[in-house]
């Protein structure tokens, strides 16, 4: 029975422990490493040859849910040990702490004044009362106002200040609890998807990205137009989607979106993520026959013939918005009259004289493509954000409590003597106490400026 | 007046204060103390000056952008903030020899970014254009001079408590080493400025969150840049807890100290330039 008792309590005292909160953030830390050097969620034939992996390392290190860590049983395991530990500590600690706090020891003995670092001894002139009468006015000015005992003819003060800074603690531990329950809270009710739309068109799905399923919105989303714009040089300066929330067929929502700025209706969040073109472009030429100089314009979508006078016709194989740094460029070829495809060649809508140089029956320039694109969005729903911003808020304003705050308490006891009045003043903070002792002198000089005068 | 010279002047400053740093220990004089310190101020003002002409000629270039934009600009502002931190733990604690020990950070940082960055002023692509970016990387920054400020004392730590056990019965270290703060201020300076460092990094971190957030709909997502500023929490968090107990305090706080530091580094580089690289080159 003893033995079973001990079990239990040595199991308590292990949850308890300071060591290992210290040992558990340490092999958190350790174990951290090993996602960032392996690359996580790669499928199998990537680690064989990214890697040069062998098929049993591969096994091996699946086994231990290396490919997946941050969501393995062992490193979850840790996060639960740490969580664990943080309740325990929180239940061994703060009733303490709640007593401190609410029932302080207003009449301080010899015993307690043997424990300051900081104290002090006066005799004033006087009486009892009228020293009581100038330290409670004192301290309540310089410090906070005490609360007076009065027993067996001594009198005791006693004035706290920044007690509630002893919540900190348990306010940055608890920060991490809710943290964890909010991240439970999205894993479980909210999902991240991904869609791509293209302009002019519009979904009532969406796919979710773990498992690829199809997820209904219960409304629909219409892309009216997606825009990208460049900066001189070429890199890509902002991309925007213009969308509307459609209920029923009825607009409801109207937004263009960009990169760091999303649309968000009824819990769900839609951010632009990327695009991409949208099915053949349509093209325009310009052909002249270079026998007669006759000139005409055709307009077709890719792979199609477009008909030339004479039987001929050019048939658009392929754009590409910026060819070897000579801007828009097509790839087409021409088909004479015998439904066959003649040797492809580039046309460039910069350069309208370069096809002249080829030779042949006729000579062509670009005039124009449109490549309509779709816009590619991320999806998300994740009801548990706003419990993990209230946790991330109680941990700033509590490791701010905890570290810059400090509960400082003063005791005084005046006793009658046989020649005057007998003033011993101690005090102790539970942070910073090379601050509280400058403090201290401070009020050493104040108790003894008031005391003599 | 253009911001590559004040960079330049800031530089020189950053080297002239190190050295007189470093003959105010061997010398003992106190003037060059001071005047190290007054070199500092010099350079410090000279940072962001730079720094200020810098975020001027981007908008002068039609590019709305705080100077956070790539690495040579984080790198000079990282400088920029351990000389922050180091100033102002000198208002407070005027213990000058510390100097010797933080500047080499911030002027390693600047002759590294003269030296061997680009620094053209490129403008930001749409996932960086955001005021998430300024909080962000501030935040980030003044956490990361805070642990420069610690790792500093701490090597002090180190290296003055190994030679006091030496010279146990041997009367107080002289030398080099008289200068050094004691032991137990340079343990608690540690302890004060991994304080400054903690929350600043916390609010980084929770910043970046929020920002991914708002950007891609996901606040964490176990990227290894994300992964390493955990780490570096983790650690420093372990190095607040182990001050309570017995047997963690003085020399392993310290060495805790040194490694937040050097994981801190890895973190802020070492995450870019050689885990994407282990990668990129893996993948070809």
């Amino acid at each position: 029975m003893s033995k079973e008792q001990s079990f239990t309590d040595r199991l308590w005292d292990f949850f308890c422990s300071l060591k290992l909160a210290i040992v558990t953030l340490i092999l958190l830390a350790l174990t951290s490493i090993i996602g960032t050097v392996i690359e996580q969620n790669l499928p199998v034939e990537e680690y064989l040859q990214k890697y040069g992996m062998s098929e049993s390392t591969y096994k091996t290190l699946d086994a231990l849910q290396f490919f997946d860590m941050y969501h393995s049983y062992w490193f979850l395991s840790l996060m639960g040990i740490f969580a664990v530990n943080l309740i325990c500590c929180s239940i061994k600690r703060l009733p303490r702490i709640i007593k401190t706090v609410r029932n302080p020891v207003l009449v301080a003995d010899d015993g307690l004044f043997r424990t300051f670092s900081n104290k002090e001894e006066i005799v004033a002139a006087g009486t009892v009362a009228s020293v009581r009468d100038k330290l409670v006015v004192l301290l309540g000015k310089k410090f906070a106002s005490p609360v007076v005992t009065e027993q067996d003819g001594k009198v005791y003060l006693f004035a706290q200040k920044g007690a509630y800074s002893r919540f900190g603690v348990y306010v940055t531990h608890s920060s991490i609890l809710i943290i964890f329950l909010g991240a439970m809270i999205g894993n479980i009710w909210g999902f991240k998807a991904y869609v791509n739309i293209v302009e002019g068109k519009s979904v009532n799905q969406v796919w979710a990205r773990a498992g690829q399923q199809p997820i209904p919105l219960g409304f629909e989303v219409r892309c009216d137009n997606f825009d990208v714009t460049f900066y001189e040089g070429g890199r890509p300066k902002e991309f925007s989607s213009e969308l509307v929330v459609l209920e029923n067929g009825q607009e409801v929502l109207k937004k263009t979106i960009e990169v760091n700025d999303p649309l968000s209706y009824k819990g769900l969040t839609f951010y632009q993520s990327s695009y991409g073109p949208a099915g053949d472009p349509v093209y325009q030429f310009r052909v002249r026959n270079r026998a007669t100089g006759e000139t005409v314009d055709v307009m077709g979508q890719q792979g199609k013939h477009l008909p030339l006078p004479g039987g001929a016709s050019l048939i658009p194989m392929g754009y590409a918005d910026s060819y070897q740094n000579f801007g828009p460029a097509a790839q087409v070829s021409l088909d004479s009259g015998d439904h066959k495809h003649g040797t492809p060649f580039i046309v460039f809508q910069n350069y309208p004289q370069f096809d002249e140089k080829r030779g042949g029956e006729f000579a062509v320039t670009l005039l124009g493509a449109q490549q309509s694109y779709f816009t590619g969005l991320q999806v998300a729903k994740d009801p548990g954000v706003w419990v993990v911003w209230l946790g991330c808020l109680l941990m700033v304003l509590g490791s701010c409590s905890a570290f810059f705050l400090s509960h400082r308490r003063l005791w005084v006891s005046i006793q009658p003597l046989q020649k005057g009045v007998g003033v011993k003043f101690g005090g102790a903070a539970h942070r910073n106490q090379p601050g509280f002792t400058l403090y201290f002198d401070d009020l050493k000089k104040d108790f003894d400026d008031a005391l003599s005068s | 007046m253009n911001s590559s010279l004040l960079f330049n002047i800031t530089t020189i400053a950053y080297f002239a204060a190190m050295v007189v740093f470093i003959v105010f220990l061997t010398s003992r004089n106190k003037a060059l103390g001071f005047g190290a310190t007054l070199i500092c101020w010099v350079g410090f003002l000279a940072n962001t000056a730079a720094i200020g002409m810098r975020w001027y000629e981007a908008y002068a270039m039609g590019y709305e952008q705080a100077p956070l934009s790539n690495l040579y600009e984080s790198v000079v502002f990282f400088a920029w903030a351990i000389l922050l931190i180091y100033l102002l733990f000198d208002l407070k604690y005027k213990q000058r020899a510390i100097g010797a020990f933080v500047l080499p950070f911030a002027f390693g940082g600047m002759i590294w970014a003269q030296w061997s960055l680009d620094a053209t002023i490129q403008p930001l692509v749409p996932a960086l254009q955001s005021n998430w970016l300024t909080y962000h990387v501030f935040t980030c920054f003044i956490g990361y001079a805070a642990f420069a400020m610690a790792c500093g004392v701490s090597i002090m730590y180190l290296i003055k408590s190994g030679k006091e056990e030496k010279s146990a019965e041997q009367s107080p270290a002289g030398g080099l080493l008289g200068l050094f703060p004691s032991v137990k201020v340079l343990d608690d300076l540690n302890y004060k400025a991994i304080m400054v460092g903690f929350p600043m990094l916390t609010l980084g971190i929770i910043t970046g969150a929020a920002w991914a957030n708002y950007a891609w709909g996901t606040y964490w997502s176990w990227d290894p840049k994300e992964t390493w500023s955990l780490i570096v929490w983790f650690i420093y968090a372990a190095f607040l807890h182990a001050r309570f107990t017995r047997g963690w305090v003085g020399k392993r706080a310290a060495w805790l100290s040194i490694f937040g530091f050097a994981a801190t580094i890895f973190c802020y580089l070492g995450v870019n330039l050689v885990l994407s690289g282990l990668h990129s080159y893996g993948g070809s």
